[in-house]
């Protein structure tokens, strides 16, 4: 029904079919929610802001709050300060947020705003004890995952200081993940006795629990005493080396805070290395409870070896998801050959090369700024076992006939997914577990019924 | 800090709160949004695409960054009976050279690479926020490509700032009456033509259904399940029933002007509207022979439906509904529905709502109810839960804020998953409030009545 995908592999230069990527902003809207009480303010036409709202509903089953400059043809023109003004002025005035975070959009990039000469325009006027920053995100470069870098870029220039007192804390700066995932990130930094500040913290604000109220400003996210704070810390840990070796390195060129980046702590070594990293910061011994569950995750990848062993499969999404599912994938037995992101970069192809070279896996494909049109050429020349990643693989599932597992964004199709982590032990559990369940309910589907089982 | 009970000063003129002469000429509609506040509205872009996407056999790109594209990514939930094709996302993803040295190349060549592996009948080229900027003579590609493979490429100019959703519509109908132009005379035929459904979850099914029932020939619909070729035939109609007014009245001026094709104004949402508007649509053929069944059909079909709609009645009655909607058609629509239900309207608004259709939301419903125009989430709240609200329809971006409030939810745009039209759409529109106010999981949450 779905499937207009054809064998043949033509060679495009122009033409994007079915993107595995969508335009800075979103992102940049995303890292913004994850700061206390910040309104996330798009300084371009309205459709953007609509759109981004909406994308992120979608995923999040949650309101995602912004405000537009709402450009007009007038500000395509003359430009978009004075839109751009009246908008800080209403958004003080009436939805009272401690901060706004503008980000640009293609069009306010391409008519040339200068959004640093606006806002320093401004700043006489913001309400005492308010913040306005800003980040450029022109649509036209990289993806929403430079945009979510940007962003949380914009606040540690505006806002983070170096006072020559050191605090005593980490700050963690999680990858494009979910609030699920930065919670397990905290948990886990938690137990390894870390005192941390994170940048940014969607969770308790695109997880909020149900009130029977709407809360503009729902109870979570990075404080911004504490984004000021972030200056005085002992480190950083970039826990994404994609989406936060970026912010990171400005926090230490403005503070003078040395960073650490790790890949997204997804599978067993890269949770590892989040662990490890966080031990020689607390010098606290890891805690049994975290022990226990690593063993237990051994235990599971043991027990079921046999239906994850030599299974092939395709990874697409977001770069540095992608990078740590990929890990996982190998470490469970599995082949990933078909590796790809929306976004572009080399570096992405570098880091999932030497993950397939360390497993001594060969013969895959591994693409940045692919799409999964491309990707779904490759499988039907050369199928896999399974599929994991986003909702819009679901037409190339059910062309080819692949089970589909979910994992990354966005996931606009199904609920539940933001709640529950993909990093850590607890997070790896989960994937095996999903990529199990995917694996084995095809395998009762399919089996001849003298080789159905109910011990398996 | 301030609570939501503020309203922007700038926004008092959108919205009517308080009794008034009921005559709705206070209400500010049909302008630019307030900078700053947080619109649920989208722009010209998404108005075009909206209108166009449906067309299943048509190619879309969309000219611009790759975000555009990617946000009306087989998203709109219209159905097809034959291609599928235009539920795939095509763009040019412009870069940072391209914005520098210009996008014309790169569309030139886009279009190239769709007609090396594909054979359309037309290519539709949505031209978004930064093309005009960059200087692309967007026409001038489209129409060597024209030139080029002999089909029609024809570019929509929907740069977002442009003006609002409803300037999209525009564009998509200056779009469609391009795309139907006939090379030679036309030669009626009896039937009509379908403005302003979509198809979705299926609805122009229904109604095309419908019309077989009473004996009315369909000659093409617009847009929901619809092809270039049965586009093509719209010419050949003798009348144009415009069921979405907001997006479709436009194109029935352009119809009637150029092709001398009379147009009425149609709703089939709710029995009453349904059933009045086939017998317009019947008493407007001048046939006896489609008026007595239209008769027959609508007496059938009510006698049929009405009963069933009675049981949900002692669920529903008396119940307090509040609409945001993207159009004040839909809106007036929901609240004859809802009076036919026994449920009051006491919240009332529209993204594009025109000063016609809020003077006739105004005399539909009680003084005391607030009628708005392009609201914003906190607005929405502070009256669902002055007025008690106790179920809210609307779309995406309002599901969420009303489960946060406790209060119930029907999608009624492109999120549906049941058809809402006609008849069965009846049903199925009680069944979904029905269930959604009176789902077990609010006795699991308990203290939803608190709100």
């Amino acid at each position: 029904m779905l499937n207009y995908t054809s064998k043949e592999v033509a060679e495009r230069s122009a033409l994007r079919i079915n993107p595995a990527k969508t335009c800075q902003p979103v992102g940049a809207m995303y890292a913004a929610l994850g700061v206390y009480g910040c309104m996330p303010h798009s300084h371009g036409s309205q459709g953007c802001c609509s759109y981004h709202r909406t994308f992120l509903t979608r995923h999040f089953k949650d309101p995602a709050i912004a405000a537009s400059s709402s450009f007009t043809e007038g500000a395509s023109v003359f430009g978009g300060g004075s839109n751009l003004k009246t908008a800080m002025r209403n958004i003080f005035d009436i939805y009272d947020p401690k901060i706004i975070a503008v980000h640009t959009t293609c069009l306010s990039e391409t008519i040339g705003d200068d959004l640093n000469a606006y806002i320093t325009d401004y700043e006489s006027k913001i309400p005492e004890g308010k913040y306005v920053v800003h980040t450029n995100t022109p649509s036209y470069v990289g993806s929403h995952i430079t945009g979510y870098s940007n962003m949380i870029a914009g606040f540690i220039k505006y806002l983070s200081e170096n006072t020559g007192k050191k605090n005593g804390k980490m700050a963690l700066i999680p990858g494009f993940v979910n609030p699920g995932d930065m919670r397990e990130m905290k948990r886990i930094a938690k137990l390894m006795g870390v005192d941390y500040t994170m940048l940014p913290d969607t969770s308790g604000v695109m997880d909020a629990p149900m009130t029977t109220h709407y809360e503009m400003y729902p109870k979570g996210g990075t404080t911004v005493e504490e984004i000021q704070d972030l200056g005085n810390c002992e480190m950083s840990l970039a826990l994404g080396e994609i989406a936060c070796d970026m912010p990171a390195d400005v926090l230490e060129k403005k503070c003078k805070v040395p960073y650490e980046t790790l890949a997204l702590p997804i599978g067993v070594e890269y949770t590892d290395k989040y662990i490890m990293a966080l031990n020689e910061f607390s010098k606290t011994e890891v805690p049994y409870a975290l022990e226990e569950e690593r063993g237990q995750l051994m235990d599971i990848m043991l027990d079921s070896n046999q239906y994850s062993n030599g299974k092939t499969c395709a990874i697409y999404g977001d770069p540095d998801t992608v990078l740590g599912i990929t890990q996982l994938a190998c470490e469970i037995g599995m082949v990933p050959k078909y590796v790809i992101t929306g976004t572009p970069g080399s570096l992405f192809e570098k880091r999932a090369n030497a993950i397939l070279e360390k497993f001594g896996i060969e013969g895959s494909t591994v693409k940045a700024n692919s799409d999964l049109f491309e990707m779904h050429q490759w499988i039907k020349n050369d199928p896999v076992d399974v599929m994991i990643g986003g909702s819009y693989g679901k037409a190339i599932a059910r062309a080819e006939d692949i089970p589909l597992v979910r994992a990354g964004f966005p996931i606009l199709d199904r609920y539940v997914h933001s709640y529950m982590p993909i990093v850590g032990y607890k997070g790896a559990m989960r994937l095996v577990e999903l990529i199990l369940t995917a694996i084995m309910d095809r395998m009762d589907r399919d089996c001849a019924d003298e080789d159905f089982e109910v011990v398996m | 800090m301030k609570t939501a009970n503020d309203i922007l000063p700038e926004r008092s003129q959108s919205i009517r709160s308080t009794g008034c002469s009921g005559d709705g000429s206070g209400i500010k509609c049909e302008s630019e949004s307030v900078s700053g506040a947080i619109s649920q509205r989208a722009c010209v872009y998404c108005g075009a695409r909206v209108v166009l996407n449906p067309i299943t056999d048509a190619f879309h790109i969309v000219h611009g960054p790759i975000g555009c594209a990617s946000y009306t990514w087989d998203i709109r939930g219209s159905l097809s009976s034959g291609e599928e094709g235009y539920r795939n996302s095509y763009s040019t993803d412009l870069r940072e050279k391209d914005v520098i040295f210009g996008g014309e190349k790169k569309l030139a060549a886009a279009i190239d690479e769709v007609m090396e592996t594909h054979s359309p009948k037309v290519i539709f080229i949505y031209a978004t926020c930064i093309v005009g900027v960059i200087g692309d003579d967007v026409d001038a590609v489209c129409r060597q490509a024209s030139e080029k493979y002999n089909i029609k490429v024809i570019p929509v100019k929907s740069s977002g700032f442009s003006g609002t959703k409803k300037t999209g519509y525009k564009m998509a109908c200056h779009a469609i009456m391009d795309l139907i132009e006939p090379e030679e005379a036309v030669e009626k035929v009896d039937g009509v033509n379908i403005l302003g459904d979509f198809n979705l979850a299926g609805e122009m099914w229904i109604m095309k259904s419908y019309l077989r029932r009473i004996g009315v020939n369909v000659v093409s619909h617009f847009t929901g399940d619809a092809t270039v070729d049965n586009l093509r035939e719209a010419p050949k109609a003798k009348l144009n029933l415009v069921q979405c007014a907001g997006s479709m009245t436009y194109l029935a001026k352009k119809l009637e002007e150029t092709y001398d094709i009379p147009f009425i104004k149609v709703s089939f949402f709710g029995v009453t509207d349904t059933s009045d508007s086939l017998m317009r649509i019947a008493y407007a053929t001048g046939d006896k022979d489609v008026i007595a069944r239209a008769k027959a059909f609508t007496q059938e079909e009510s006698n049929r439906v009405l009963p069933l709609l009675e049981k949900y009645k002692k669920n529903l009655g008396g119940k307090k509904a509040s609409i945001y909607v993207g159009g004040g058609f839909k809106a007036i629509s929901l609240i004859r529905q809802f009076n036919e239900f026994g449920m009051k309207t006491v919240m009332v608004g529209s993204q594009t709502g025109s000063k016609d259709d809020y003077e006739l939301i105004g005399n539909l419903v009680d003084e005391d109810a607030v009628i708005l125009d392009d609201a914003n989430p906190a607005e929405l709240e502070k009256f669902m839960r002055e007025k008690g609200a106790d179920i809210l329809v609307g779309g995406v971006k309002e599901r969420p804020l009303a489960y946060k409030l406790g209060v119930a939810f029907c999608d009624h745009n492109h999120e549906r998953k049941h058809p809402l039209a006609g008849y069965e759409g009846a049903l199925n529109f009680a069944s979904e409030i029905n269930l959604s106010m009176n789902s077990p999981v609010w006795t699991t949450i308990g203290g939803a009545e608190d709100v």
